[in-house]
């Protein structure tokens, strides 16, 4: 192409914007689109429910805090992080996470399946002072989620915005959140979390036939 | 009658102040999260001061807040010098100044209370992302109703890279903070799991794509030249590097999710683009370096050039390592650990923070009426301080980074793991407090800069400096839409 043509665009601003519009698109495009048309073919395994209310409560806790700066909930397919983890994690386990917290670092380990690992008890401690259950632990407490109490509305208020976005929440389920978060302090939503993490989702049939990682045809 | 323009600097003056408040309020941030990293009792229980809810505040405040206001500034700077013309909408740009830092007060105020969406990089809540998209849109308006009625009819390289910086980013941002909000406090994104994960890293890749490279390439484009006094090594080379740049960056942003639930097809494109990704970031630093052949000599007593060399050895350096993390053997290892914190920072205090810094200081005597900086011998201590913090911040970094790596995949004879996650902890401990250390460094150095810029301004807050002048060039009576008018 002669130099002309390229001039045309060093001296249009308009044409030069187009262009960098077109141009910064295409990769976004060709990634996003297929995950988005197959979001909606993927169905949830029958293992894996919309958190209930004391679970989303404490899940938001979790969010709220900035959890996911440090511990992330996403097990690599790799043999030393499914010894130390278990199960590496599927796309399934997270189609109700908004947003998803598989997090970008480990300052602590991941918690993809800390489930059932430590008693509710253990948790309470922990969040509370990590030191007097790991003294080496460099975590900071969260000792005021001890006091602060679940807002029963404002947790209805939050299924039915989950609902419109397309978690299968009934009206039952949301009738139910006054009696599932009566008396309930965030500490025991963030440790009813933390306690069902790998345990209510994980997946039932062994998937070691099918990697998890393959998303299909390209 | 010949009728006198003057460039609009008052708006350049503002961000240029901006800048320097907020690289220290950001990088103090950092400096303090490290500490609890160290000594975590450090939050004193109280939650807007746990690391955890002040982190990002370090990472908006150097980004956003820091580098946002130096590239609004050193924007509207640019376009008006390489355009021969004054800001088309003045009275908007200072009310992009206005908004951006209501923006940055905004983010940084209600982050630490918990109002954020815990989307890295992309924290602030909805209400915050209505604003940020509306000063983005502002923004827009003035650079590029600017360079419509500009002078000079070809449109010089460094503004290509800031438009795609303002065009970019303002995508990246709507389209990743699509959400819905069920209280004034909180929202939902519309995105699930996987798809969120994917257009986040789209999103958090390509902030640093377009807001850290392409908007810091344009200021580099206009200021290595400058402080060289010599014309860019290669115009042709610059413009190659431009188009490679803006349409490859785009697709790399899954190398961050390699091994994860990501279908793979998805991580094996990333991870092949962002080798491809090393030509046109290479391109790029050595066509900055070649532009000081000749004038290498400089380096003895200019401390803004060393600054802008350094940067861009430190740019080649960070994006070669990036690419190489992007290989899914390396990122087995580097993933998740210290290295791509050492990695973040050596873009961001190596490339990001010495181009910005070489550039304010190159720009600031000339916005504020001055023939120098106050003081050469401050700009040549903050260079030092600045290169100690950045070499031990990134060592001890990587030195954790990859100590973790290897100890969490240490396996024994029989299969087992040899170390417990905590045995790592302990292990890098040491690494921490060095990591802390550099950090103070570099926020001193901050300080410096802002005592030499607080007196170097001296004449502009007595407000006794004299507006600079457009050279107004042979009027073209071709051009449409015409330049914009002057004004006495």
């Amino acid at each position: 192409m002669a130099y002309r043509h390229f001039e045309a665009i060093e001296k249009n601003v308009g044409l030069l914007g187009i262009l960098i519009a077109i141009m910064v698109s295409i990769g976004g495009l060709a990634e996003i689109t297929p995950l988005f048309m197959r979001a909606h073919e993927v169905r949830a395994p029958s293992g894996v429910k919309p958190y209930d209310p004391l679970r989303l409560a404490g899940r938001d806790v979790y969010v709220r805090e900035g959890c996911y700066l440090c511990h992330s909930q996403m097990i690599r397919a790799l043999r030393a992080e499914t010894e130390r983890y278990g199960h590496y994690s599927i796309a399934e386990e997270s189609v109700y996470d908004r947003p998803f917290q598989w997090g970008s670092k480990r300052t602590g380990p991941d918690l993809a399946r800390i489930g059932g690992k430590y008693s509710d008890q253990w948790h309470v401690l922990h969040l509370m002072n990590p030191r007097q259950v790991v003294p080496q632990s460099n975590m900071p407490g969260y000792p005021w989620l001890a006091t602060a109490r679940i807002d029963a509305q404002d947790i209805q208020a939050r299924m039915r915005g989950l609902r419109k976005l397309g978690d299968p929440y009934s009206d039952a389920d949301i009738a139910s959140v006054p009696d599932a978060v009566k008396d309930k302090t965030e500490l025991d939503a963030l440790v009813t979390y933390l306690q069902g993490l790998g345990i209510r989702n994980e997946p039932t049939t062994m998937p070691s036939a099918t990697p998890a990682t393959d998303g299909g045809e390209p | 009658m010949q009728v006198i323009e003057y460039y609009d600097d008052k708006v350049v003056r503002l961000f240029l102040l901006a800048a320097a408040v907020w690289g220290i309020v950001g990088m103090s941030v950092g400096v303090y999260a490290a500490a609890e990293l160290m000594w975590p009792a450090l939050n004193f229980d109280i939650p807007w001061l746990t690391f955890s809810r002040i982190r990002p505040d370090h990472t908006f405040g150097v980004i956003f807040a820091f580098g946002g206001s130096a590239l609004m500034g050193t924007c509207y700077y640019v376009v008006q010098r390489t355009g021969h013309t004054r800001l088309a909408l003045p009275r908007l740009a200072e009310l992009t100044f206005w908004g951006w830092q209501l923006v940055c007060v905004l983010a940084m105020t209600t982050m630490p209370l918990g109002i954020t969406q815990s989307k890295e990089y992309a924290e602030p809540e909805w209400f915050v992302d209505i604003l940020i998209a509306v000063v983005w849109v502002s923004f827009g308006a003035v650079f590029f109703g600017t360079l419509a009625r500009r002078r000079i009819r070809h449109i010089y390289v460094a503004n290509w890279y800031y438009g795609a910086f303002i065009i970019a980013v303002g995508l990246l941002h709507i389209v990743n903070n699509i959400a819905l909000p069920v209280s004034l406090t909180k929202s939902y994104p519309v995105y699930s799991g996987v798809v969120d994960a994917m257009v986040e890293w789209w999103y958090g890749h390509n902030a640093v794509a377009f807001f850290l490279t392409a908007g810091f390439l344009g200021m580099m484009y206009y200021f290595v030249p400058r402080q060289a006094q010599q014309p860019l090594w290669s115009y042709r080379f610059s413009i190659v590097n431009f188009w490679a740049l803006i349409s490859v960056y785009m697709w790399a942003g899954s190398h961050h999710l390699m091994y994860t639930a990501l279908p793979d097809w998805v991580q094996s494109v990333g991870m092949a683009f962002s080798l491809v990704l090393l030509m046109p970031s290479w391109g790029s630093a050595a066509n900055g370096l070649f532009t000081f052949n000749g004038s290498w000599a400089r380096l003895k007593n200019d401390a803004a050039a060393k600054f802008m060399v350094m940067s861009l050895v430190f740019y080649a350096a960070a994006t070669f390592e990036g690419s190489m993390m992007a290989i899914k053997t390396v990122n087995s290892l580097s993933h998740y650990t210290d290295w791509t914190i050492a990695h973040v920072h050596s873009g961001s205090i190596g490339w990001v923070a010495m181009i910005t810094i070489g550039s304010l200081y190159a720009m600031a005597p000339r916005a504020l009426g001055q023939p120098a900086m106050y003081s050469q011998k401050a700009m040549e201590v903050h260079f030092w301080l600045h290169i100690m913090g950045l070499l031990m911040y990134v060592g001890s970094m990587w030195t954790a980074g990859v100590t973790e790596g290897v100890m969490w995949r240490a396996t024994n004879a029989d299969g087992s793991l040899t170390y417990s996650f905590l045995d790592s902890l302990i292990a890098i401990r040491p690494m921490y407090l060095i990591r802390w250390m550099g950090g103070v460094l570099v926020v001193s150095g901050m300080v410096v800069m802002a005592w030499n810029l607080w007196h170097t301004a001296a004449d502009a807050r007595a407000r006794i400096i004299k507006p600079i002048p457009v050279p107004i060039p042979e009027p073209d009576p071709d051009q449409i839409p015409s330049p914009i008018p002057a004004v006495s």
